[in-house]
């Protein structure tokens, strides 16, 4: 069963009026987004800023009030949960964040860093205490004594490393990795993501991973969700999404991923224009001035999710007989 | 403008049409630029003994960590450090001057002129307090003293250049009123305004995104073409290096650690750092279970191991190593490497030297 669901989730935030009092409008942040976080698995997001990425972490994390749909959590819709159902949701799902720098206090020691979570919710005794704190630490490959130092006395991927013990000492079944490892350096990044995949593996966690860095999201996911102006464009099992993606979108996006190889021969799929604004999204497919292979049709009628070869894809190509062919190719 | 903007993907494809002379355009010599504390008690060698060359319409990537000394390096070919730093020995020679010799008054007419560079971050570059135009046209006009009229006009032009829709319109605008990538832009337009000769490119693309980086990098590979422009691109982003740059310098710890063509450095890395940075970046299509990290830390600048810096992290370090920094050693074909692994003789002459 999936751990956490996600029904038709939408999210509407005010847009900012006038002076007058004018102006005003919605953003569509997040537009009837439905997915599947299943246990032990990744389910990676990828989309450009204003694709609402970070707003379905916070939906899921529960920082924002869905405006419409559900999430459901181990079966649950979190709407109807009481407290302390709530208390155990707020419990089972945490987070890691993109700056370490920013994310732990400079005045905390590690132990009480890496302790809060669990002295706010169980508080268990000194010993206990303790002890897990050693436990966690060691999980995360860091020594024991780094429970008495300061943040600043550590690095950028140690201080994710803290991070990730803390997110852990609630033994969470989510975790949501905003852009982990897009702060650090690149020689560092490989640790980090192996230690979230070792971590998978032994605790059975699932992850919401978001992150710009395409080959690393390929590389962690088991799915692939790709967002474009708060709505879900394609979404498929990673490998054979990152292989041959479906959606003009899709495609143009891992197009525009830098190669590996200097020799690495790719057609490249430049689009014309920005990701224009979610208060005035287009008409029809949100993509089809910016698409290269637009037709009529686009700009009037939103394509909903179908299945094309194994993954779900929201584009007017893949109506009946419409010219689909062949996309598959270019 | 050429039509094979879109073929990018060969080194020979990349090759510049306006290469003219056979001298360098900029070669640095034994750089070294160190930051001296207040009281000269402590020194943080930044650039360490940096010797590069880049030709006239060649792109030249410079990768490294934070810390590395890459951006250092490009703030003292500019000669705009900041005060505790000091350019303490070496030779920047661009087009047949030392740079390191000029005064300051010389240097401000090389700045912008004929050195131009692009920063990370295009709202820290633009003044919000002036149009678009202003910005563009204050060089034309510092530079080459062109009346407002013409210097706006040549904005207009400039602007058109960087692929800005309706030029005459946002011209009169403001920073605030343009979105990311063209703020970009307008920062690229800045930068060609006097048609320098090299343009440094300081993590241009980091705060965009994806596929407006595309773009962004698509426009400066087109007028690289028509200008003859020679690029220096630092970057942490080994994907830019392999979609960009001819020529490759690996920085660690303030040095220059390997330097060459690089599709040969990408196909056969030879110093053990660039190999292990290259296994650790996860690619498209392949389903390896683990990354190849890199085990340990990147160093502190302020207290560097003696010997090689990469040694303690290093998978082959062996004891002269510890001891002794490499050299830069000439593996020929226009490359080079400080480790004593990479010349064949040279490691063995250190195996009989000590344990492996």
């Amino acid at each position: 069963m999936a751990v956490m669901e996600a029904v038709g989730l939408t999210k509407l935030f005010p847009g900012r009026r006038g002076f007058f009092g004018g102006g005003g409008g919605t953003v569509r942040a997040v537009d009837g987004v439905s997915f599947a976080i299943e246990g032990g698995q990744t389910l990676g997001v990828v989309g450009e800023s204003g694709c609402g990425k970070t707003t379905t972490a916070r939906l899921v994390l529960g920082l924002e009030k869905p405006t419409g749909g559900a999430i459901r959590f181990e079966g649950c819709d979190l709407q109807t949960l009481d407290a302390a159902g709530r208390r155990h949701y707020r419990k089972s799902v945490q987070a890691v964040f993109q700056d370490p720098y920013a994310s732990l206090s400079p005045r905390m020691r590690i132990s009480a860093i890496i302790a809060e979570p669990l002295v706010t919710n169980e508080s268990p005794s000194a010993e206990e205490l303790s002890r897990r704190v050693r436990q966690l630490l060691d999980l995360v490959g860091l020594p024991a004594h780094a429970a008495d130092l300061f943040p600043h006395e550590f690095s950028g991927g140690q201080r994710q490393r803290i991070a990730i013990a803390r997110a852990l000492s609630l033994s969470p079944r989510l975790v949501v990795l905003d852009e982990p490892v897009s702060a650090l350096d690149v020689s560092i990044r490989a640790q980090i993501l192996n230690l979230l995949r070792d971590l998978q593996a032994e605790l059975g966690l699932s992850y919401l991973f978001i992150a710009h860095d395409l080959a690393a999201v390929a590389h962690m996911s088991h799915t692939i969700v790709v967002m474009y102006l708060g709505k879900i464009v394609e979404t498929g099992e990673a490998q054979e999404l990152s292989r041959a993606p479906k959606h003009p979108y899709t495609q143009a996006l891992f197009s525009a991923a830098l190669p590996s190889h200097p020799d690495e021969r790719r057609d490249e799929i430049i689009l014309s224009g920005e990701v224009p604004s979610p208060l005035n999204p287009p008409s029809g497919c949100r993509f089809h001035p910016r698409c290269p292979r637009a037709m009529p049709v686009c700009g009037v009628e939103e394509p909903t999710l179908r299945d094309v070869e194994g993954h779900l894809v929201a584009c007017h190509l893949y109506d009946m007989g419409a010219g689909g062919r062949g996309l598959g190719e270019t | 403008m050429s039509n094979s903007i879109h073929s990018f993907a060969s080194s020979e494809g990349k090759r510049p049409v306006a290469a003219i002379s056979n001298r360098p355009l900029l070669e640095l010599r034994n750089l070294s630029t160190n930051y001296i504390s207040a009281r000269g008690r402590r020194v943080v060698r930044a650039v360490d003994d940096v010797t590069l060359t880049i030709n006239a319409g060649e792109t030249l990537g410079i990768v490294g960590e934070s810390g590395s000394g890459k951006s250092t390096l490009a703030l003292t070919i500019l000669r705009v450090l900041p005060p505790a730093a000091h350019i303490v020995g070496g030779q920047m020679m661009f087009e047949g001057e030392d740079l390191v010799q000029k005064s300051d008054a010389e240097m401000r007419r090389v700045r912008g002129k004929r050195i131009a560079m692009i920063l990370q971050d295009p709202m820290a570059s633009l003044n919000p307090l002036f149009t678009v135009g202003d910005q563009v046209a204050e060089p034309i006009r510092v530079h080459e003293g062109a009346s407002r009229a013409t210097a706006w006009r040549r904005a207009i032009g400039l602007l058109k250049a960087v692929r800005i829709a309706s030029p005459e319109t946002r011209v009169r605008q403001h920073p605030h009123e343009m979105s990311g990538g063209m703020r970009q832009r307008i920062v690229g337009a800045i930068a060609m305004s006097c048609e320098p000769r090299l343009l440094i490119a300081d993590e241009p693309t980091t705060s965009l995104d994806l596929t407006i980086q595309a773009q962004y990098l698509n426009l400066l590979r087109e007028l690289q073409r028509e200008h003859g422009l020679a690029l220096i691109f630092i970057t942490h982003n080994l994907g830019i290096v392999a979609k960009m740059c001819d020529q490759l310098a690996v920085m660690y710890a303030g040095r220059v650690v390997e330097s060459g063509p690089v599709s040969r450095i990408f196909n056969a890395p030879a110093h053990p750092y660039t190999e292990a940075l290259l296994n650790s970046i996860p690619r498209m299509g392949d389903n390896r279970e683990r990354l190849t990290a890199i085990e340990g830390q990147p160093p502190n600048l302020a207290s560097l191991p003696p010997g090689c810096a990469f040694a303690p992290r290093c998978p082959v370090a062996f004891d002269r190593c510890r001891a002794e920094a490499p050299p830069a050693m000439d593996l020929g074909a226009g490359r080079t490497a400080r480790c004593w692994l990479a010349v064949p003789a040279a490691a063995e002459a250190g195996l009989q030297d000590g344990a492996v």
